[in-house]
């Protein structure tokens, strides 16, 4: 008896791992995504920013920022934008759940300056790359300066 | 006087998961003091060890950054909201 259980924990443990391992998904209404690579354009040559809120996995709404930085290569979000942003999110009962920013000559993947600046585990880097001729929205979560690429599922609604 | 501090998310876990606390004190640096002395760990996240704000984080007392006020010896009144935000940032290099 002893010996069955041994082994069916045994065999869970890869199943386990493979499930820990998975990467997270991050759903995205159309709109939004629409929002912020319009919002990346209108603020090029300059670095765009924003912040998403949403619950769970699944984004709510798109809240551009003021780059404070308004450099083309590096993005600081407007503290009071934030502000405004969270009390928004929480009096709808979601939160701040990742952050959007634009590299206008570069790949949507984070920099060393993105990971080292990486507030929160927990949420969603979403970059917007303006080097080819169309623009390249991705997303990553960062832990411990460990990228790890999810994938964006896009809501037709 | 009791006040109420907004947690962002990062910070929660150190606060057994609220997303607000309220806590005693008379101006921003002694809420911050308070703060740390309820939920040792969260304390030292936004303030340093010299017990000046931590560049990485903003501190609102209702819609005003407290660096522009100020500072940690900003004045609480019953009533205020203190809000805690990390500072976002990053780039393409």
């Amino acid at each position: 008896m002893l010996t069955t259980v041994y082994l069916v924990l045994i065999f869970l443990i890869p199943f386990v791992l493979h499930q820990a391992n998975l990467p997270r998904m991050l759903n995205i209404p159309q709109i939004y995504l629409d929002e912020m690579i319009a919002h990346a354009i209108r603020e090029y040559p300059l670095e765009a920013c924003g912040l998403i809120a949403g619950l769970g996995d699944e984004v709510t709404k798109f809240y551009k920022a003021r780059n404070d930085a308004a450099s083309a290569r590096i993005y600081t979000v407007n503290p009071s934008d934030y502000l405004k942003a969270d009390r928004d999110a929480e009096g709808n009962g979601t939160s701040i759940i990742g952050v959007m920013h634009s590299h206008t000559h570069s790949e949507a993947f984070p920099s060393p300056t993105d990971v080292a600046q990486a507030p929160d585990p927990d949420w969603h880097y979403i970059l917007v790359s303006l080097k080819h001729k169309d623009p390249v929205l991705r997303s990553f979560s960062i832990v411990d300066g460990n990228i790890v690429e999810e994938s964006v599922v896009r809501l037709n609604c | 006087m009791a006040i109420e501090v907004r947690l962002p998310t990062v910070l929660r876990a150190a606060a057994s998961g609220q997303a607000s606390v309220f806590v005693e004190g008379e101006t921003i640096g002694e809420i911050l003091k308070a703060l740390s002395g309820s939920f040792p760990g969260l304390g030292n996240q936004v303030v340093s060890p010299d017990g000046s704000l931590h560049r990485f984080v903003n501190v609102y007392l209702n819609d005003d950054d407290v660096r522009y006020l100020e500072k940690l010896d900003t004045k609480v009144a019953e009533g205020d909201v203190v809000s805690i935000l990390p500072a976002v940032a990053g780039g393409s290099f």
